[in-house]
Parts: structure tokens; C-alpha cells; sequence
């Protein structure tokens, strides 16, 4: 792939190249802007949730005379404004822009676009407006009423097979890992939400079918939708900004290949000990374990390119969030195999640990590899650079403080919390009653909160930047990017 | 990548591989489990023994529907591990392991993956008591003090006690910093009779062939 040079891609050597990626960038710019307009107000929504959730769940009485915000509901609106809202929204601009760009190929029907993506945020109200007045179902990551599935399965396949048609109408001669990983969320994304939503709530399956059905389609939206996207957008980044070529072309197809095939299996590690056949059990845990190759194998691949440009990696906003989302994907991914072996899930599994671990995943990997993808696409669509690198250093250390702490702090006393639950003493009986097990999380409880709290400061620099950056006049392009540190190269 | 029909129906094949693996082979063995006597004779039923599980009907129904709304789930699991994986047989949550046929007529199961609160397959025989139940949805730290349950308080009506007091109206412990001001009493909405009465109907009491109770 063609790569602009080091910090300054506007001032790539080959000059026909530039043009063309920015009539690209161009032709995506409205619905583009859009789907981050709609991401970003998501994610301030989120976050007010989830302040409100996590507060709750130390100081039970906290708003508790209001209905619509009681704990279940709370919770479950923040779920699906962070998943179908911010996440969903993002991968709408970012895996769409990265594959018109790698396919070399002006956007189309940008209209269709903008349609699908007004209905989408139209559903996604809906459903959570309907969390909160008592239409939740209490399905995991499908909490939203079984109304809105038609309007966002409709809206989402017109996107999706958008990206597909660019894709099948390419100009360029290669096809690009990026591609593959977002080619392969794009499809694979509809499948699992249809089905889900059928074989759950339109026509229930028998009994446990049903919670099968659940944590296929859930642990997959991570897997096979949120993952290969960031994947996808990471691979596209890392090399984009270094200005050099992937470490290894085989390594990234055998990442794909194995990811494509194992992460599939791997949902049914949440039922690990429930009333399901221990067959089935067994082969989601090793699918699980299976995960380390190709986790291991992108792990090799994108910090083998990353190796000796750590002030690039430091300098450039776009890195410096990608990169983190990269390390967390090796980390969160292998103690996501870890927790999956009988003998750590026995005291993982019903506890704090687990939300530490679905965090660690969809915020500290994921979302901050879309923040970094942010960083690099504004600039491209408005033709100027963010006004502010301290905006920026504070979104970033509000929210890799922010989240460590959470990841940190929620998975030790969730580790406690199993490790109390199962004691027994030489008698076999349990050792710490119930109540007690719950009074010794409080103090883990609070440090989420605190988490929390760095968490929204960090959003709110974001937002705030993000808006100034849409509304502001046309600035300093000439000055080059704004970056982190002095560029002294 | 330079075979794209490969690349497409990897894409698919992966998909389609898993959900035929798990869901659809699920489907086709777990799909018509029925309900069965406690034990079999020469592997068919016994005639005139009762089957389980049995149906939830009525009041409780409703109050299922309480339960998801509220998103109870969220706190709370429903499925009892095996003695000897955790300590749900040695904490009194069941006297056996819970399996596939428990949860063939439930239109939405509700298995759950947190325990921020106890697990509640087999609440109504551990906790049988109307009352307990509504002190506690009322404001749980009534009963178990320092619970962060949160408390539904909106699922009650506290109102003026005119002439005699309700009959259904809740006992509040005298003295209890949340019991209402003199002459009000505390009274549940219907939602909350549903919510109680599906709790009490969770019952784990019963053996199947396959599962009896625990004997150590
Ligand atoms: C924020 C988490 C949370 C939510 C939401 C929640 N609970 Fe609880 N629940 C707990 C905790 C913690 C306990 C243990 C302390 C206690 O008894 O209050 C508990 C205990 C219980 C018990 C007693 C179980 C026993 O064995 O002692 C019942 C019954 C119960 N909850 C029912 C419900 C119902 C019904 C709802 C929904 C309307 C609900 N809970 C929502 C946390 C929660």
C-alpha cells in the first residue's frame, strides 16, 4: 500500500496518490460525519449511564425513587448506547472509510448512506427509550424492545451491503488485511443479530437453546464484529502513519483465518458449569484457548511494526490511541483464554471479574483504537488540524488512567469476591456468608466509580474537542498536525 | 489474497460452521426435551406420578414479566452449579445441579451471569415467605442489612391508613429507620403481588432421571 510519510500525510511525495485519497475521504465526508456525530452524542449518553449505573451499585438508595433508572435499566441503556450506539456508529465511519480508501474507489450513493444511518440512531432511541420504560427484555445485548429489530436489521444490512458493493467494485489491484477483517464484519454482523433476535424472542427455541443462542451472538459482536473492525482499522493505521510496510503479510492471514474460525466457538465459555451439555461446554473452551494463536500472531505483527518508533508512536494522537488498543487486544485477549479453563472460571464466572474483563475489551481495546481512528479521519474530512493537543493529552490520560484503574481495580475484587464465594472450610462449609462476600466489593465498587469519573472527564475533553473541531473556522492547516510531543526529527 | 470466492466462503463457512455446531445441533438434541417423571421404568415414564417441570401459570407469569423489566437478572443468576464446581450446594442455593429439561417451558430463560446477589433457581423453597419477600423488595436492608439490592420502593403504594389498616398491607419492624410516618401504611401494587408470587414459584424441587438431589 502506498504510504504517506511520516507525520505529515498531507505531504505525501507522490502527489496524484494524495488527490485521489482525498477525493475519497471527500466522498465519504457527509454520511461520515454523520455516523461520528451520532458515536460521539452516544457516547456522552453512555457515560452518563454508566456514572449513574456504577454509583448505584454501592449507594443502592442513589435516585432509587425513580423507576425508568433503577439499577437493571440503567445498566442495560448504557450497554446498548455504548455498543449499538458509539460502537456501532464509529465502525459505520471508520470500517467504511478505511475500506473505500483501500479499495481506491470514490463513494456512491452516499445518500443511501446517510438513510440507513438516520433510521439506524432512530432504532437505537427507540429501543433504549423503550429500556427505560419497561420494554427490556432481559436478553444480554439484545435488551431492546423486539419492535426496533426490523428497522435496524433493515438499516444495517443497506450498510452493510454498501460496504460490500464497494468492495466488489474496487479500483485497486491488491486486497489489503483491513479489507478481509471488515469485509467479514460486515457480513457476518447481520447474520448473528437476525438469528439472535429470532431463535430468542420472535420464536423462542426450547429451554437452553435459548441462552446457547445468546452467548453465541454476544461473545461474537465482540469477536466478530467490534474486534475484526478495530483489527482491521488498526492495521490500516500502524503502517498508514510510520510510513512503512506491516511486518508480515503471512502472519496476517494466518491472524484472520484462525480468528475467523475460533472466536465462532468461543461464546459458550459463559455457560461454563450451567445446565448445558458438557460437550458443548468443552469445545467453547477450546475455542477459547485456541484464541491465543491468533491473538499471539497480530500481537507479533503489529508490534513488530510498532518496534523502534516509540517517539512516532508518543507524537502522533492517532498512535498513541492505537497503539494502546493494541497492547490491551494481547492482554485482553489472553486472560480472556485464561478465564475460560474450568479451574479459573469456577471462580471468575457471576462475578465483578467478568465486567472488568468485558471492559478491558470493549473500551480499553476497542473504543480507544476508534478514538485513534478519530483523531486521524476529522482532519481529512474538514481540512484542518485540532486545535488542541492539550484537549487531546487530557482525553488521553483521563481515559488510559481512567481505564486501567477500572480493569485493575474491578478484577481484584472480583477475583475476591469468587475466591470468598467458594471457600470452604475443612468441614465443607462456606467460610464467608453472603452478605459479607458483598460487603468486602464495596471498596472495588467505589474505585469503578472513581474510574468512571476519569472516564467522563475524558469523553468530555473529547466532545468538546470533536465539536470545536466541526464548528471552529478553518485553521492552521498549513502548520502541519497537531501532535503530542515536539516533532524534533 | 489473491482468491476472493475462498475469501467469501471462508467468511461464511466460519459462521455457518459454528452455528451449526452449537445452535442448530443444540436445537435438534435439546429441542424436544420433555417433561418427565422423577424416574423411569424400563425407560418410559411412570404412570400416574407427577411430571416436572411444571408450568408457570397465572399471577406469576406477570410477575415474570416484573422481573424482566426490572432486569432482576442483572444481579441475579438462576442455574445451580454441580456440587464440587463452586459452592452453590454448600451455600443452600439447590439441592442439585440444574439441567436442560428445568428450562423447557420457560418462553425466556433467564440463566444469568452475575452474582452480585444470590442465585434464585431455587428461591421460593429456600425463602417461602410472602412477607420476607416483600419487606425485602420493599427496601432490602430491612431483612439483610447493608444489601445493595436496590429498593423497589415504587413497586408499593405507601398511603394513608383510612379506618382499619389493609390486609395486605406490609409489616414494617417498629422503630425501622423505613418504616412509613404514623398513620401511613405500606401497601404492594399488583406488580409487586406478581413479582412475589414468581418467586415463590421458583423451585428446584424435584429429581428427573437424569439429575437427583445431591447426596454427600
Ligand atoms: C444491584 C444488584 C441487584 C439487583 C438489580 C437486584 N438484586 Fe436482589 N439481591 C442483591 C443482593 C446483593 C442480595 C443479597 C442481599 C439481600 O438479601 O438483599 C439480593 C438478594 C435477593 C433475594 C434474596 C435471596 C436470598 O437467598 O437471600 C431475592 C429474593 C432477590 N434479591 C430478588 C430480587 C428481585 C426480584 C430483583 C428485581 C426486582 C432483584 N433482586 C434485583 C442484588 C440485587
Amino acid at each position: 500500500m502506498s504510504a504517506d510519510t511520516g507525520f505529515t500525510p498531507y505531504k505525501s511525495e507522490d502527489l496524484s496518490e494524495r488527490v485521489k485519497l482525498s477525493e475519497i475521504d471527500h466522498s465519504i465526508r457527509t454520511s461520515g460525519l454523520f455516523f461520528l456525530v451520532s458515536a460521539v452524542v452516544w457516547l456522552l449518553i453512555g457515560t452518563v449511564f454508566a456514572i449513574i449505573s456504577s454509583y448505584k451499585m454501592h449507594t443502592p438508595e442513589f435516585l432509587a425513587q425513580y423507576e425508568f433508572l433503577t439499577f437493571g435499566r440503567a445498566r442495560s441503556a448504557h450497554l446498548n448506547a455504548m455498543i449499538f450506539g458509539w460502537a456501532n456508529n464509529a465502525i459505520f465511519c471508520l470500517g467504511l472509510w478505511v475500506m473505500a480508501r483501500l479499495c481506491r474507489n470514490r463513494v456512491r450513493h452516499g445518500g443511501l448512506l446517510l438513510i440507513a444511518g438516520a433510521f439506524w440512531n432512530l432504532g437505537v432511541s427507540i429501543g433504549i427509550f423503550g429500556i427505560l420504560t419497561g420494554k427490556m427484555t432481559s436478553v444480554e445485548w439484545l435488551e431492546m424492545p423486539t419492535e426496533v429489530a426490523p428497522v435496524l436489521a433493515f438499516s444495517y444490512v443497506l450498510i452493510g451491503i454498501w460496504g460490500i458493493m464497494a468492495f466488489a467494485d474496487r479500483k485497486s489491484e491488491h486486497v489489503y488485511v483491513s479489507q478481509w477483517y471488515i469485509l467479514a464484519a460486515l457480513f457476518w454482523f447481520p447474520w448473528l443479530y437476525i438469528i439472535a433476535e429470532v431463535m430468542i424472542l420472535m420464536v423462542p427455541a426450547r429451554g437452553v437453546v435459548q441462552p446457547i443462542t445468546n452467548w453465541w451472538f454476544a461473545h461474537n459482536v465482540l469477536g466478530l464484529w467490534l474486534t475484526p473492525v478495530a483489527l482491521g482499522v488498526a492495521y490500516y493505521l500502524i503502517p498508514k502513519v510510520l510510513g512503512k510496510p506491516i511486518y508480515s503479510y503471512y502472519l496476517s492471514v494466518i491472524g484472520f483465518w484462525t480468528l475467523a474460525l475460533f472466536y465462532n466457538w468461543a461464546g459458550i465459555h459463559h455457560l461454563i458449569g450451567g445446565p448445558i451439555p458438557v460437550w458443548l461446554q468443552t469445545a467453547g473452551i477450546v475455542a477459547s484457548v485456541m484464541m491465543t494463536i491468533p491473538v499471539v500472531v497480530v500481537a507479533i505483527n503489529q508490534h513488530m511494526t510498532v518496534v523502534g518508533e516509540h517517539d512516532a508512536v508518543w507524537k502522533s494522537p492517532t498512535l498513541r490511541f492505537v497503539v494502546f488498543g493494541a497492547i490491551s487486544y494481547t492482554l485482553v485477549s489472553l486472560i480472556g483464554s485464561a478465564m475460560a479453563l474450568r479451574v479459573v472460571n469456577e471462580v471468575t464466572h457471576f462475578t465483578h471479574f467478568t465486567v472488568a474483563h468485558a471492559h478491558h475489551g470493549v473500551y480499553a481495546f476497542f473504543t480507544m483504537i476508534m478514538f485513534g481512528g478519530i483523531y486521524f479521519v476529522m482532519p481529512r474530512f474538514m481540512k484542518r488540524e485540532w486545535p488542541s493537543a492539550t484537549l487531546i493529552r487530557i482525553h488521553f490520560w483521563a481515559c488510559a488512567l481512567g481505564i486501567t484503574l477500572y480493569v485493575v481495580g474491578l478484577s481484584i475484587g472480583g477475583i475476591i469476591q469468587g475466591l470468598e464465594l467458594n471457600k470452604l472450610d475443612d468441614e465443607g462449609s462456606i467460610v464467608y456468608p453472603f452478605l459479607q462476600v458483598m460487603a468486602n466489593t464495596l471498596p472495588w465498587l467505589a474505585s469503578r466509580t472513581v474510574s468512571g469519573i476519569l472516564l467522563t472527564i475524558g469523553h468530555f475533553a473529547f466532545a468538546i474537542h470533536f465539536f470545536w473541531m466541526l464548528f471552529a473556522p478553518a485553521n492552521k492547516t498549513s502548520e502541519g498536525p497537531t501532535l503530542l510531543a515536539p516533532n524534533n526529527s | 489474497m489473491k482468491n476472493l470466492p475462498l475469501l467469501f466462503l471462508g467468511i461464511f463457512f466460519t459462521l455457518a460452521f459454528s452455528w451449526v455446531g452449537l445452535i442448530l445441533s443444540s436445537h435438534l438434541n435439546l429441542g424436544n426435551l420433555q417433561p418427565s417423571t422423577s424416574e423411569l421404568e424400563d425407560g418410559k415414564l411412570i404412570e400416574g406420578e407427577p411430571v416436572y417441570p411444571i408450568k408457570l401459570g397465572g399471577i406469576a407469569q406477570t410477575g415474570k414479566d416484573v422481573y424482566i423489566d426490572q432486569g432482576c437478572m442483572y444481579c441475579h443468576s438462576q442455574q445451580i452449579r454441580a456440587q464440587g464446581f463452586g459452592s452453590d450446594y454448600e451455600r443452600g442455593w439447590g439441592n442439585r445441579q440444574t439441567v436442560a429439561r428445568d428450562y423447557i417451558f420457560q418462553d425466556r430463560v433467564l440463566l444469568g451471569t452475575m452474582r452480585t446477589g444470590p442465585d434464585l433457581a431455587n428461591v421460593g423453597s429456600r425463602l417461602p415467605s410472602r412477607e420476607w419477600h416483600m419487606q425485602h423488595l420493599y427496601q432490602p436492608r430491612i431483612t439483610s442489612p447493608g444489601s445493595i439490592m436496590p429498593p423497589y420502593t415504587y413497586l408499593f403504594d405507601v398511603q394513608k391508613v383510612e379506618g382499619r389498616p389493609s390486609e395486605d398491607a406490609i409489616m414494617i419492624p417498629e422503630g425501622s429507620p423505613y418504616a412509613p410516618p404514623a398513620g401511613y401504611e405500606v401497601v404492594p401494587t399488583d406488580r409487586a403481588e406478581a413479582l412475589v408470587a414468581y418467586l415463590l414459584s421458583l423451585k428446584v424441587d424435584y429429581e428427573l432421571p437424569e439429575m437427583g438431589f445431591t447426596e454427600l
